[in-house]
Order: C-alpha cells, then structure tokens, then sequence
C-alpha cells in the first residue's frame, strides 16, 4: 500500500481526514460533540457560573432559564447548569472508567479462550451465553438489591466513603457485565488471527503464549476493537444513566445526568423543562458517539485498503 | 427441521434453568449476612436471628432454592417480606399492566417499522430514505427517559391532550387504558422502531442485490410487486428475527419508561424492590423478567429456523 502511494502521489482530498479515510459530516459532528463534551468536563471549575452543590445567594427554586440561569435551578435553587457541567465528570469519567475495565477484562479473557481452546475456550463460552441470556438492566439491578443493604456494613469496616463505595459498585458490576459481549467480539477476531500462518509461525518459533498475545493478535484485533469501544462505551453511558434515575447508582449529594433527571423528574409534570437538560445531555453525548462509531464501521466493513 | 427445533427448545429449557440459578444464587454468593444488613444499627444477636428464622434463611441454600424454584413453577412466588402477602397476589395486575404496554407498543411499532424499512429500501439513497435513516440513529442513541420527559413536556403538560400521570387500576377500562398508556406507548415505539426498520431495510436491500430480483425487473414487473412478492418473501427470516428481539427488548425497556410516566407495571415494583431491599420481590420480578426474555430470544431462533426454506425443506 505504501509502495502503491509512492508510485502514483494522488492528489489529497479536501476535508478532515483520519487513519487515511475521509470523514463525513456526520462524523465531524459526531467528534465535535466528544471534543465539546470533553472539554466542558475538563474546564467544568473555570466554565461554570456557580460552584458544585452552590446555592445561589438569590435562592429562587424551580427557577425558569434566564440569562442568570440559563438552564434555570432546581428543587433546592441550585443552577442546572453549574450542575450539568460539573455532573459531566461523574457521568463520563465513570462510563469511560466502566467501559476500560469491560475491555480489559474482556480481551484478557476473550483472547485467552482463543489461544488457549479447549476447555477453558467451552467453560467461558457458556458462562458468556449465560450471562448474554439475560436482560442486563434486570441483571444488575437483582445484584443491586444485595449489594446496596451491605452498603452501611462495608463503609463502617473499610472506612472508604458512601460515594467511593457506591462508585465502585457501578464500576465493578456494569463493567463485568459489560466484559462479556467484549470477550466474544475479542474471541471471535482473535479466532480468524490465530488461524493465520504468521501466529503459527511465532508459536513454532517457540514464543511464548504472552508474546503472541501482544505481538502478533492484539495489532491486528485493534481496528475492530476501536468501534467496539465506542459502542460499548455508549451502552455503559446509558445503563450508568439508567440506574441513576432508577434512583439506584449515584447518590445524592454527588450527582450525575442520570440522577440530576431523576431528581428533576417532578418538575416536568408542571410543564418546566428542567429534567430535559440533563437528559437531553446524555442524548447528545450519545448521538455523538454514535455518528462516529458509524462512520469506523462503515470504514472496516469495507474491504482493507479499499479506499485508502 | 423439528430436530433442529427441538434441540433449540432443548437448550432453551436449560438457559431458563440456568437463569433462575443465577438469578437466585447472585443474591446468597455476595458476602455478608443479609438479615444484619436489613437490620442495621438495631442489629443484636437475638433478632437477628429471629429474623433469619422468620425468613427461612438458617436453612441449607440449595433447599431454599429448589423450593423457591418448584413454588415458582407452580405459579407461588413466595411472601412479600414488607406486606406479608403472597407475591404472587400482588404481582398479577402489575404483569397485566406491564404485558399491557408491551403488547400495545408492539401491536403499533411492529406494522410501522416494516412498512417504513420498505419504503426506505425502495426508495434507497433518497431524502426519505436518508430522513428515515438520521431520524433512526437519534432514537436509537437517546436514553428512554429522555424521549419519555420530551413527549411528557409536550403533549401532557403544554398542550394536555394526555395525562401527566398514567394511573391506571385493575378496574380501569379497557379504552381509557388504551388512552392513558398512549404515551408511555409512544415512548417504547420510538425506542424501538428505529432499530427494527433499519434490519427491514438492510435485509431488503441485501436480497434485493441477488440476481433474480433483477430478472424480475428484467421481464418488466413494476417496482413495488418486485419488492413485496419478491423480494420481501426472502427477507422475511431476519425480519422476523430482529422483532421477537426487540420485543424481548421492550420486555426490559418497560421499566424505566413506567419509572417516568408512574405507570404501575412490574418494573416500578422491581426498582421500588430494590431501594428497599425486599429480596423475595425482587427474586419474583427478576426470574419473571429473565424467563419473557429468555422465551422471546427462543421464540426469534425458532421463527427464524422456521422461516428458512433450506431448513424447512431439507434435502
């Protein structure tokens, strides 16, 4: 491919370009809500006009959006927006945290099934359509009732806080559920690689399984796993989202999008838009994930090098 | 063919059996001791103990559990340890409720979606089709709640053709049922609609690539007889797949949207169940759930097997 460029120098495309590939528009929005979204997490503290929990000295509740309060307050007079932005880093920081330990866990435990067959190949595959049977949401919220009673116990005997300790859970139970569609994308690329001759080389050469791991199946697994990501990292986004404003993950004082409309969620009975601010931000987050998470699909469902 | 069935129902039967022992055992496995949780501060040997005596939970696990499993099979779910009642009483309207929406969205989202993959896939590359296809992705992407509190804010609260609260009772009548849970309706249709109509559209399209549609062409059929006798006939297997999927979905999906309308179905009493720690409810609603799940995804296989003329012929 390299020497084919060389030879024939074609004349570069107008527009944004990644990994070779020209983007569509509906992938440049898609980047500029991550980028946006990002941002407005990073730089919450200097962006927002009041501090985190903050109640303005003009306590107004249920206030309606005005250039003081664009997104207007809540029950207790707090501003949405100040809010929105610093409950940015909750909710993405921990679907991102979340999402990185279903990976790992999956890959580990994916490309071990591949490499290693047989048995432990059979007892994680069924475990996995087990856990895939299952609705997730149900799921965790059957092992939610068990852990959510031990709270009080654990905190006292650890001595970690209540937030640390409900963080943790979301963390561990979601991003394990999450690890399983994870393993079986990551077995099933890693299946069609181990098969090729080159991994078969590297084995007769006598390099250890560790090595092939990383040499040989985790470069040539990535461009699938890229798109999973983004997948994976909505559906962690949403579910997180979705407990909260079950009421069941993050807990007050600390608050997420998910639990900001769940606490809002009155407001909306009497025709004021508060809760649509914080859901309306998971939506777009979302969208946005999505519309590049398209655009890398289409890329490697075409075939490689097409069009590059 | 009825092999291939059987051996599907087979395995069904065993992923039920499987999930109730997952569902079941998730709850004793995690570590600590659930009557002194329950209790708390007031925790004291004596009644903690009393508790653990009053719930059944100083006996052997796998004698509870095969008990919970023959009660369950016979239609009793245990008492509810907050009312004392039989679950079982208390869980019948909630099901009727949540079966309610879940049939309604379906009877509505079925039919649209079809019709919608197939226009876009005639019309493939249009504005119709590219409208279709954006319009997909948003509902895809947005949390339930977010296209719940949308349509609450603006057909309930702004322009009152709906109610805000969808209330209903057992005595509620059949129509005004229909009428309240048209919203909550709504919501799931626009969940699940989108991802049904794109499979539509890209099993259409898929089949309408193969040679003998463009034979159809060829000897001068118009357009939309092409499609509907021609080419939907051999799309039929996935499409028929991804609904008995989705509804499956809509099954879960119903949970948070009756959470935002206040509907009373089963998935408010399982999160009411788990923010106050009722075990046996939440056990109940979870194997519930679990089973519809399960014996939806069997339902897909099987129609899909069904639906495949090299299998129901086979040489």
């Amino acid at each position: 491919m390299a020497v084919a460029t060389e030879t024939k120098p074609k004349p570069k495309a107008p527009g944004l370009r990644l990994f070779g590939h020209k983007m569509p528009i509906s992938a440049q929005i898609g980047f500029l809500i991550i980028f946006l979204n990002l941002f407005l997490m990073i730089f919450a503290p200097m962006l927002a006009p009041y501090g985190e929990g903050e109640v303005p000295t003009n306590l107004e509740k249920w206030a309606a959006p005005s250039a003081e309060h664009w997104f207007g307050t809540d029950a207790i007079g707090r501003d949405i927006l100040s809010q929105l932005l610093y409950g940015a880093r909750l909710s993405i920081g921990l679907s991102l945290i979340t999402t990185c330990l279903a990976f790992v866990v999956g890959i580990i435990t994916g490309f071990a099934a591949a490499i290693l067959g047989r048995w432990a190949d059979m007892v994680l595959s069924r475990f996995a359509d087990l856990i895939l049977s299952m609705p997730t949401l149900v799921f965790s919220l059957v092992i939610m009732s068990v852990i959510i009673p031990r709270e009080e116990a654990v905190v006292n005997a650890t001595g970690i806080s209540n937030a640390f300790f409900e963080g943790m859970v979301i963390i561990v139970v979601i991003g394990f559920l999450y690890a399983v569609p994870v393993f079986r994308l990551a077995r099933a690329v890693a299946m069609n690689i181990v098969a090729l001759e080159y991994v078969e080389a590297a084995r007769l050469r006598g390099e250890s399984i560790w090595w092939v791991i990383r040499r040989e199946v985790l470069p040539n697994s990535i461009p699938p796993l890229v798109a999973e990501f983004g997948l994976r990292f909505c559906f962690t986004f949403l579910l997180i989202a979705s407990l909260s404003f079950l009421g069941l993950g993050i807990q007050p004082p600390y608050q997420d999008w998910g639990s900001m409309t769940f606490q809002n969620g009155q407001a909306i009975f009497s025709g004021k838009p508060q809760p649509l601010f914080p859901a309306g931000a998971i939506a777009l987050l979302t969208i946005g994930v999505n519309l590049v998470v398209d655009w890398l699909l289409s890329i490697y469902s075409r075939a490689h090098g097409e069009n590059a | 063919m009825l092999k291939l069935i059987s051996q599907r129902l087979a395995l069904g039967l065993v992923t039920l059996w499987a999930a109730s022992v997952l569902i079941f055992f998730s709850t004793i496995l995690l570590p600590g001791d659930f009557a002194s949780a329950m209790l708390g501060q007031q925790a004291t040997a004596e009644n903690t103990a009393a508790i653990r005596a009053e719930l059944g939970l100083d006996r052997n696990v796998f004698l509870r559990y095969t008990d919970w499993l023959a009660g369950a099979a016979q239609g009793d779910l245990g008492l509810n340890w907050a009312s004392k009642r039989p679950i079982s009483d208390e869980i019948g309207p909630r099901l009727y409720n949540t079966f309610f929406l879940a049939i309604y969205a379906a009877l509505v989202a079925v039919p649209v979606s079809v019709f919608l993959g197939i226009m876009a896939a005639i019309r493939q590359g249009s504005v119709f089709d590219r409208g279709v296809n954006v319009g997909a992705l948003m509902t895809i992407s947005v949390p339930e709640f977010f296209l719940g509190y949308l349509l609450l804010m603006l057909f309930a609260a702004h322009l009152r053709i709906f109610p805000v609260l969808s209330v209903v009772s057992a005595n509620t009548p059949f129509f005004k049922h229909l009428y309240i849970a048209f919203l909550p309706m709504m919501t799931l249709v626009l969940v699940i609609v989108a991802h049904m109509m794109r499979m539509t559209r890209a099993s259409v399209l898929q089949v309408m690539a193969s040679p003998y549609i463009e034979m159809a062409y060829l000897k001068g059929l118009p357009k939309w007889r092409v499609v509907v006798q021609h080419a939907l006939p051999n799309a039929l297997a996935p499409i028929v797949n991804v609904i008995a999927l989705n509804l499956a979905y809509l099954v879960v999906g119903v949970v948070v949207v009756e959470r935002v309308f206040v509907y009373p179905g089963m998935g408010q009493m399982l999160v009411d169940a788990v923010a106050k720690r009722n075990i046996p409810v939440v056990l109940a609603c979870g194997l519930i759930f679990a089973v519809v799940f399960i014996t939806l995804n069997i339902i897909a296989d099987v129609l899909s097997i069904m639906s495949n003329p090299r299998l129901r012929h086979p040489r």
